[in-house]
């Protein structure tokens, strides 16, 4: 098991490497140059200032030799200032943006794993009943339904009309003087909108794969013997099939935990909230290379230890799998 | 889909955000009803600005987008500033002079503005702020305006003398805009773009900065110390909203006192439902407008009589309402309709498709199957470019596109991503038409667009127009600080460029800005809002009706 692991992690390296090369590349070979602020022509678009924000960021160099400066910075763990006038370092900028976006993330699985399961379970043991056809149908309403215009309907209902929630932000402006508890409750109220547009179109997925995976298990000859035992329909169903039934779900918590980081550039848009969504798309469109580079290697990083811990899960979960 | 949709949305936004307070200005189309009895101003309460984009360095060299300018401007002051209708207003400076040659200029500093943080702003602050928008490590777009200085030094505590190379009448702007006075005491001996003070400033001007939380507000209070008294606002909170819907429902909901809608939302949405009465509408003309370019080196628009047919097929109310829904005015040329140095004499070019088919023929340019032939047979088509992402620009180049078609013009239109669009087209000149907007300043100066020395590779005159007489207009009008006299100047050149046609100038857009009722004391002008932000005040009684 331990040589298992350490074999998996030393070949993350070449991976790492392998990504950051080709993210780097396919950056460069985007029209565009970080140097450049969208808009009008005028002084702030002269070339002499132009050729200045160049030599100031490093793009004078040859590319190569940018690659190499960039990847010596990151073996030191040094993500290098960031390609916009303040020259913020890249890590504080995501750190900044990092916690907002896994607590939303957190509570959006929450929420999506809390619903979607029973959902699923519900919907299985129905099969082909009215219970189940009426799912079907709303979830795959969520599924169609755009989470922009859904965030908007949300906005309008509860934050004019009934004026419960507040409508965009993460803080009240009275947040500082709040007192710790208080503080806590505020978040959770700025969130909930939130969180209720990012969960809505995932139900149908989720619920559908626990829903398959359990008709899958529920034909199985071993729930029959647990029927045929004389042992209550619930504890069939959750004891004995729902267990089985969440294998699938190990793979997708693990393709959550990139996700976690990834954040959604509509919702944080929409409710202006300063994630690593916004973050990514805002440094995408001003050519900001060190931040994406920041982000991208982050990310690619998590993404493979969600394969990884998704692979070691299934050989604790799953007695079939054992890793040598 | 939905990225799609929000770029879209986003670029709509990017277009119709020009400038909340600072910049632009001008006549009024205003529909805010007389105030309601005004009573004395009241100190306190805060007012809510909305802002679509995060400020990104809070240092007045360095704030080149619209929020960072926002900002900074509250925090610093300056030499000169701009008052209700774009006169120079003294500032720090109490006074200035310029000399009989126009060659050195002198400013008599105020003894009592006082930084943030107690220490008095002399004549070495302002020899500093100079010396470190110069530096060679700071990349600040507004070098350029300081580029014929020759020598910048202390007199005495209080006052300071510039010397020009040559006699420079736009000099005077410099000092009002991004030239805001910085501590020398705090940022001596580090670059501007590694300091702390670029996101925490301490300037001397109406506004202290307080906080900023990334990504969510930044805060500033009212300065007690100020010397022009303190401001009747207590708290200025910049929100950052980056979607204007949202910001429009904030609005609603009480958790934005002001906001830049969009033209939709300012022309159908602000009078009904929740906001009905609840906010005041301004809009006014900024200093941007938007053009259609030729580029004077393809054989074909060398000929005058092209260019102004293709300007005289353009219907420009068509695009006013098309594009803005009304919310701006057909150009006549490159400036402002309310300004002093317009010529009133030039009207925009009127829609005449029969004139502008007389001149073709007239240019030996034939019709062959509904298909317009140039003189040499082969037909008649061009390229007009724009850059991505904005969309008056691709919408403007659309119904320019079917307007020209029905003289049998073959146009295609093409949108670059904008930073190509510099490199590969603008700065080499590789276009044959170019849809775009100039954002000029308060003086009339046009040197670096229209003079025949600035068409270089990467210069601003790229559309190679060359001129002697407006050479020679643009050199005198530079050099000449008489207003009268300037006016002549300019009013000639304006005679030039609309006889020329080197752009079709086609409409200025207007800026919109819409600001709840609590709020008192606003008063639109030529320098459009916020020239008097220190007066704006809240009464009381209608503090605390927001929620957040």
């Amino acid at each position: 098991m331990l040589g298992y692991l350490l074999r998996r992690l030393v070949g993350l390296v070449p991976l790492l490497v392998g990504i950051s090369l080709i993210s780097f590349t396919v950056m460069h070979l985007a029209p565009g140059e970080p140097a450049i602020v969208e808009g009008e022509l005028g002084k702030k678009q002269s070339a002499e200032l132009r050729q200045q924000l160049r030599e100031l960021y490093g793009l004078d160099k040859p590319l190569h030799e940018q690659y190499v400066d960039w990847v010596g910075r990151m073996v030191r763990l040094d993500f290098g200032l960031s390609m916009t006038t303040n020259r913020q370092p890249v890590l504080d900028k995501i750190l900044e943006k990092l916690p907002i976006t896994i607590l939303i993330n957190i509570c959006t699985i929450v929420v999506i794993l809390l619903v979607s399961v029973p959902l699923g379970v519900a919907s299985a043991t129905r099969h082909g009943r009215t219970f189940d056809k009426v799912t079907t149908v709303a979830v795959f309403i969520g599924f169609a339904t755009p989470a922009f215009w859904f965030a908007l309907l949300l906005m309008l209902f509860f934050g004019v009309w009934l004026g419960w929630l507040p409508i965009s932000g993460i803080t009240s402006l009275n947040f500082e003087q709040l007192g710790p508890l208080a503080k806590v409750g505020d978040v959770l109220r700025h969130l909930v909108m939130p969180v209720l547009a990012l969960t809505f179109g995932a139900f149908a997925y989720n619920s559908r794969i626990i829903r398959g995976s359990m008709l899958e298990v529920i034909r199985q000859d071993y729930i029959v013997t647990a029927r045929a035992k004389g042992l209550p329909e619930t504890t069939v169903v959750y004891k004995h099939a729902l267990r089985n039934a969440l294998l699938p779900m190990v793979t997708i918590l693990g393709l959550w935990v990139p996700e976690l980081i990834g954040g959604s550039v509509i919702i944080e848009t929409i409710f202006a909230i300063p994630g690593m969504g916004r973050l990514f798309f805002e440094s995408v469109s001003a050519r900001d290379y060190t931040t994406i580079m920041g982000i991208l290697t982050i990310g690619a990083f998590l993404t493979l230890l969600g394969n990884l811990l998704a692979d070691l899960l299934y050989g604790i979960v799953d007695p079939r799998i054992r890793h040598r | 889909m939905q990225i799609q949709r929000w770029l879209v949305v986003a670029a709509v936004a990017a277009a119709a955000a020009g400038c909340t307070r600072g910049c632009g200005g001008g006549e009024s189309g205003l529909n805010p009803p007389a105030e309601e009895v005004l009573g004395e101003p009241e100190k306190g309460g805060r007012i809510i600005v909305a802002s679509i984009g995060e400020p990104s360095v809070l240092l007045p060299p360095l704030a080149s987008d619209s929020a960072s300018a926002q900002i900074s401007g509250l925090v610093f002051d300056t030499l000169i500033e701009i008052g209700k209708d774009l006169e120079y207003e003294p500032g720090i400076a109490e006074r200035w002079e310029v000399s009989d040659d126009g060659l050195v200029l002198t400013f008599f500093l105020r003894k009592d503005v006082k930084f943030h943080d107690g220490t008095p702003l002399t004549a070495d602050d302002v020899v500093f702020t100079y010396e470190a928008l110069m530096a060679e490590t700071t990349p600040s777009p507004y070098k350029v305006d300081f580029e014929p200085v020759e020598r910048f030094e202390k007199v005495d505590d209080h006052t300071v003398r510039v010397t020009y190379r040559y006699p420079f009448a736009p000099a005077l702007l410099s000092y009002a805009g991004a030239f805001g006075i910085m501590p020398r005491h705090l940022l001596q001996g580090q670059p501007l773009t590694q300091t702390e003070l670029r996101f925490k400033p301490v300037g001397s001007g109406p506004y202290r900065f307080a906080s900023w939380d990334k990504g969510n507000r930044v805060i500033l209070t009212a300065n007690p110390d100020y010397y022009k008294g303190e401001p009747y606002i207590t708290q200025y909170i910049l929100r950052i909203i980056p979607d204007q819907a949202t910001t429009f429902l904030e609005l609603k909901a009480g958790g934005v006192d002001e906001m830049t809608p969009t033209p939709v939302q300012y022309a159908r949405q602000a009078d009904s439902g929740e906001l009905k009465g609840r906010v005041n509408k301004y809009d006014y003309y900024g200093f941007g407008y938007t053009y259609l370019g030729f580029n004077l080196e393809h054989p074909v628009f060398a000929d005058k009589r092209v260019r102004r047919a293709i300007s005289m097929a353009i219907d420009r109310d068509e695009l006013v309402h098309g594009v803005l829904l009304g919310l701006g005015t057909p150009a006549s040329g490159p400036y402002r309709p309310d300004v002093w140095y317009h010529n009133g004499n030039i009207k925009p070019m009127k829609h005449d498709p029969e004139g502008a088919k007389k001149l073709l023929a007239e240019a030996g340019f034939r019709t062959v199957n509904g298909r317009l032939v140039k003189p040499d047979g082969t037909p008649f088509k061009f390229e007009i470019i724009t850059n991505q992402g904005n969309d008056s620009r691709r919408k403007t180049g659309e119904i320019i596109q079917r307007r020209l078609s029905e003289l049998g013009i073959d146009v295609t239109l093409r949108t670059i991503e904008w930073s190509s669009f510099l490199k590969e087209f603008i700065d080499k000149k590789n276009y044959q038409a170019v849809i775009l907007g100039w954002n000029s300043d308060i003086d009339p100066d046009q040197y670096s667009i229209w003079h025949s020395s600035q068409t270089g590779e990467g210069a601003f005159n790229f559309v190679s127009f060359r001129n002697a007489e407006v050479d020679r207009l643009l050199e005198e009008g530079r050099r000449e600080f008489d207003q009268e006299k300037r006016k002549q100047i300019y009013d000639r050149f304006q005679e030039i460029l609309a006889e020329e046609q080197p752009y079709a100038f086609l409409y200025v857009p207007k800026s919109l800005v819409l600001i709840d009722r609590k709020v008192k004391g606003v008063e639109l002008g030529a320098a459009g809002l916020g020239w008097n932000f220190e007066k704006w005040w809240i009464p009381a009684a209608q503090r605390e009706t927001t929620q957040q």
